[in-house]
């Protein structure tokens, strides 16, 4: 199956880092090297990747436009939908990028008897879809409170209004559980709409398996299995990390290990596969340009040299025809020899 | 080719076994192999055309041969793999789109139920997505790390035959709508990716005859009809007798005419056919009401331009005579009339193509004085924009009556709906022309129109039940309006609609008919010092 | 065309962002939190590294078992009695606030909300 295999390879690296890291003097693979390497291949890769687009040029600019263009100045203008200038573009992208505009579009069709096509608006994706993402970055920004010494305020501002539910102790926090249900409905919907469970490949089941796997373990790291855990210990290795200057004091549990180790895959794999729709939201020329195209002009920059067949050519093969037809020329016919 | 029964195909849309109807297929995508038969694909380019077409300078359609796609042997160049994975990295190279297109899909599916093929036939290789994959596949498999690192299993798949095979098949099962692109949340266009497709195919010599003809047509010519100046010149006269005999008025059209202040381009079908001929006449009635100094050309006697739907150096040596011509006449600034890819290409390509087009000057209408900024640098406007700025400006007088035997919907095209977001100036002029339209329902206009389903050079009739399978969405659309407002019009702006939409609801919606919105213009415009018929069907009457 | 112009700040923009916490910290590690011990108690209702893991969920059980169901039972450790309390039990041996518990908390960010209702010692 097409979710099998990713599902092994996520539960063989949580045996790995759960093995190893048990190993006496592997605690600083797995908490230092690893992650430093996969740092640098993640920051490294991402940037590499980003320019590989860079390098191809936009020959043709080709926004998608979903409304009214700009036109007569009576006519209303879709500024949004239709950009004509930079700002234009820019609050586009902004809905683009932080509202996911597009998949709030998304409709849900079907054919019936008769044969009759009906659309319903569905926004199941757009929702989960904002929930997973917004909830990994909230996760990500509060991690900063394990790298940042002092801790900024706008950081503990985030950590109280995602706990502020205050259940249980540790306090639970909201985006862990929108984390695990965007992640849940992503993988059932790849299970159970047809059209997607065709499409899906091995390549969109690894991440979900993968992040899952993150969440998963810090989950229970938080709540369940505090065995070593020792949020000080994880604390100074984490900045220690960051200023380069990593120590691993004390024992921590392994589970500590199996997270960050998956955190690190994450890193390293990101460049390299789909995830990169990041960046690559960010350069999607159907979408970041505007769409003025009459109004100034576009440089390809491999424009190639090529002529039209030439009115000179043409009018050579149809000269008789358009002179007998009044249609004007630019040559006169050669006068007829019987003349 | 025989069209199967409505019946019978309304039944296998609605219950045949289809991703669409709910059943997934047994065998991974990968698995399934295209098989061609009789009916399922659009004949191969004759081969005389593709060498005519290769002796162009700019141009290059190599491996002229005669082939069939139901063989097995296809007679490809010895290296054609080469060829084709060379090519991709050429385009790679040049399109940033196709980069990001390849590299950013995370397979969402929102793209899937978005398209018309895919909802008329249950394909899976329909959805926007795999249509993709089956290039995806082949640029994971040779351009990425993941792919050669762990091939098969990072999605990667080699370039054979086979893939080849599915590729010719698929990129002429989409008409490059970009409905898709509207729906997925990265913008990733399937426009994009088809042409790249088709232009890798042409590097092998795998083309369809319905495309490579008329572009060829058009290159020698001046347009997709093969209309030489004479004959042109004569059906525009025949259309200037037609409309004098309904109207009492003798529009008198020139060609070629040097120093005239606009140059007017529209498809050359609208001079060729039904029903385009009634809209051609809309702008004759136009143009001499308002008394325009305009001209026909008979050497860029085509707005519609094929070369899109080939690759990008055809489109601009066909595009290229629209400014050559300008220029060589000396015009102030081009109008283009009714027409879908033409305005794709004029609007989204020309500028950059061409340009610039400083020989020409901002357009201003000479009867209300209005410039259009919209179009400073490529000084070209649509007979839209320039209609709706008449009737703004009350220059031009209707009766509405006129138009009483029509109740009117309209439809948008997909290329001025989603590459250029003229939607607004079409439904002006409408609601001055009629007394009443109605709109189809929402998710089948404007930005989220349906294509016709026989666009990018599709509308051939080899391939019919395809076409009926891919316009049913619209058609199903029309046919709601027309059950419940009792519609008996589709209006549109766009020369292939009118052509391959009147095709559609013959089959579908049989009774309604189909227009250009300036015939309903030319038939309601009150002209000074006519001498009208009783027209009970406006242009279309029979005297 | 390329818009180097915007890839690249937008590329060291991203950097950027993601070293912050280097850029924050300045390469300097700070000190690890001392904790101040009690001087005279040398044991703890639950052994030191269960303590470190579990206290706050050690607390949240004495609430609920002494707010929420009245069970205001002592319990005995190896002949000691204590009482289910923060301030009665806990804080008798780690008298300072500031100086225990807020010296973790405060590094890792973690605010408790005991002191919602209780009233912090006044140091």
């Amino acid at each position: 199956m097409k979710y099998t295999f990713p599902l092994a390879a996520v539960i063989a690296l949580v045996l790995i880092a759960w093995i190893g890291s048990q190993i006496p003097g592997m605690q600083y693979l797995f908490g230092v090297a690893i992650p430093y390497l996969a740092m640098a291949i993640f920051v490294g890769g991402f940037c590499y990747r980003v320019a590989h687009w860079g390098k191809s040029p936009v020959p043709f600019r080709i926004p998608t436009t979903c409304g009214q263009g700009y036109s007569l100045p009576w006519i209303k203008h879709d500024k949004l939908e239709s950009p004509v200038n930079t700002s234009q573009v820019v609050a586009r992208m902004f809905m683009e990028i932080f509202l996911f505009r597009s998949l709030w579009r998304n409709t849900k069709s079907e054919v019936h008897p008769g044969p009759k096509v009906t659309y319903e608006s569905s926004k199941w994706l757009w929702l989960f879809g904002i929930i997973f993402h917004y909830s990994f970055l909230v996760v990500v920004l509060r991690h900063m409170r394990l790298f940042l010494d002092p801790v900024p305020g706008l950081i503990q501002f985030m950590e109280y209004g995602d706990s502020i539910l205050q259940i249980g102790a540790p306090t639970m926090y909201l985006t862990d559980a929108g984390i695990v249900l965007g992640l849940l409905f992503l993988f059932g919907r790849r299970l159970v709409n047809p059209q997607v469970r065709y499409i899906s490949l091995a390549n969109d089941y690894f991440p979900l398996f993968l992040i899952l796997g993150i969440a998963v373990t810090g989950i229970l790291m938080r709540f369940f299995i505090r065995t070593d855990i020792d949020i000080t210990a994880i604390k100074q290795l984490a900045v220690g990390l960051v200023t380069l200057q990593p120590v691993i004091t004390h024992k921590i549990g392994a589970i500590f290990y199996i997270h960050l180790f998956l955190v690190s895959v994450l890193l390293a794999y990101f460049p390299f596969s789909k995830l990169m729709h990041l960046g690559g939201v960010f350069l999607s020329p159907t979408r970041n340009m505007a769409n003025d195209n009459r109004m100034r002009r576009h440089i390809n920059p491999w424009n190639p040299e090529i002529k039209p067949h030439s009115y000179a050519g043409y009018e050579d093969e149809f000269r008789e025809f358009m002179v007998d037809n009044n249609i004007p020329v630019e040559k006169e016919l050669p006068p007829k020899a019987e003349d | 080719m025989a069209v199967v029964n409505k019946d019978k195909l309304g039944v296998s849309v609605a219950a045949g076994p289809s991703l669409m109807t709910g059943s997934i297929p047994r065998k991974p995508w990968w698995e399934v192999p295209a098989v061609f038969k009789p009916g399922n694909y659009a004949y191969p380019a004759k081969k005389e055309k593709v060498e005519y077409l290769n002796e162009q300078p700019g141009l290059h359609f190599p491996n002229a041969r005669e082939w069939n796609p139901e063989e097995d042997d296809w007679k490809l160049p010895e290296n054609w793999e080469e060829i084709i994975l060379n090519g991709i990295k050429e385009r790679l190279d040049k399109f940033r789109s196709l980069k990001i297109f390849m590299d950013c899909c995370v397979r969402c599916g929102a793209c899937a139920d978005k398209c018309h093929f895919f909802l008329g036939t249950g394909d899976p290789k329909n959805m926007p997505v795999l249509r993709a994959e089956l290039l995806r596949s082949v640029y994971r498999n040779d351009f990425t790390l993941a792919g050669k690192l762990l091939g098969k299993m990072a999605g990667g798949r080699e370039m054979t035959a086979g893939v080849l095979k599915e590729w010719f098949m698929y990129a002429y099962q989409c008409t490059e709508c970009r409905r898709c692109s509207v729906f997925c949340p990265y913008g990733i266009d399937t426009a994009e990716v088809t042409m790249m497709i088709r232009e890798l195919l042409h590097l092998v010599g795998v083309g369809i005859n319905w495309i490579l003809e008329p572009a060829s047509n058009s290159n020698r010519t001046g347009n997709h009809m093969g209309l030489q100046p004479h004959t042109f010149k004569d059906n525009v006269d025949f259309l200037t007798e037609d409309v004098e005999n309904l109207t009492g008025i003798k529009t008198e059209p020139t060609f070629n005419r040097k120093g005239a202040e606009v140059l007017f381009i529209t498809p050359s079908a609208d001079v060729f056919a039904e029903p385009g001929l009634y809209t051609a006449m809309g702008y004759l009635l136009l143009f001499h009401e308002i008394g325009l100094d305009y001209t026909w050309s008979t050497y860029a006697s085509e707005g519609g331009n094929f070369g899109l739907f080939t690759n990008n150096e055809t489109m601009k040596k066909l595009n290229a005579k629209m400014y050559a011509e300008a220029k060589r006449l000396g015009v102030k600034y081009i109008i283009g009339g009714e027409c879908g890819h033409m305005w794709r290409v004029v609007h989204q390509y020309m500028d950059t193509m061409n340009g610039p087009a400083d020989f020409m000057e901002v357009p201003k209408s000479s009867v209300t004085g209005t410039v259009f900024e919209n179009a400073a640098a490529s000084k070209m406007i649509h007979i839209s924009e320039f209609t709706a700025d008449l009737i703004k400006h009350n220059k031009l007088k209707f009766d509405k009556s006129r138009n009483a035997n029509v109740k009117a919907t309209f439809h948008d095209s997909c290329n001025t709906s989603r590459a250029m977001g003229l939607l607004d100036e079409p439904r002006y002029i409408l609601d001055h022309v009629v007394d009443d339209w109605v709109e189809m329902p929402e998710n089948t206009i404007r930005e989220k129109t349906f294509c016709c389903g026989s666009g990018t050079g599709l509308n051939t009739d080899e391939i019919m039940e395809l076409r009926m399978r891919g316009g049913l969405p619209r058609a199903n659309a029309v046919k709601y309006v027309h059950e419940k407002h009792d519609v008996n019009m589709l209006s549109c702006v766009c020369a292939i609609d009118r052509a391959t939409l009147s095709g559609l609801m013959n089959y579908w919606v049989p009774e309604v008919e189909v227009c250009g919105l300036s015939e309903l213009v030319g038939n309601a415009l009150v002209l000074e010092g006519e001498n009208r018929q009783e027209l009970d069907e406006g242009l279309r009457t029979l005297i | 065309m390329y818009d180097s112009g915007k890839i690249i700040p937008g590329l060291i923009i991203f950097v950027l962002f993601i070293t912050f916490p280097i850029w924050y910290n300045q390469f300097d590690a700070g000190a690890a939190p001392k904790l101040e011990m009690p001087t005279e108690a040398k044991q703890c209702v639950l052994p030191a590294a269960e303590m470190r893991a579990n206290h706050m969920k050690l607390l949240n059980q004495w609430r609920d078992e002494v707010l929420r169901d009245g069970d205001r039972k002592f319990f005995e450790i190896e002949g000691k009695r204590y009482q289910k309390s923060l301030q009665n039990a806990c804080m008798k041996c780690h008298t300072s606030k500031k100086k225990f518990c807020d010296s973790c908390h405060t590094y890792a960010s973690v605010s408790p909300y005991c002191w919602d209702c209780h009233l912090a010692p006044v140091e």
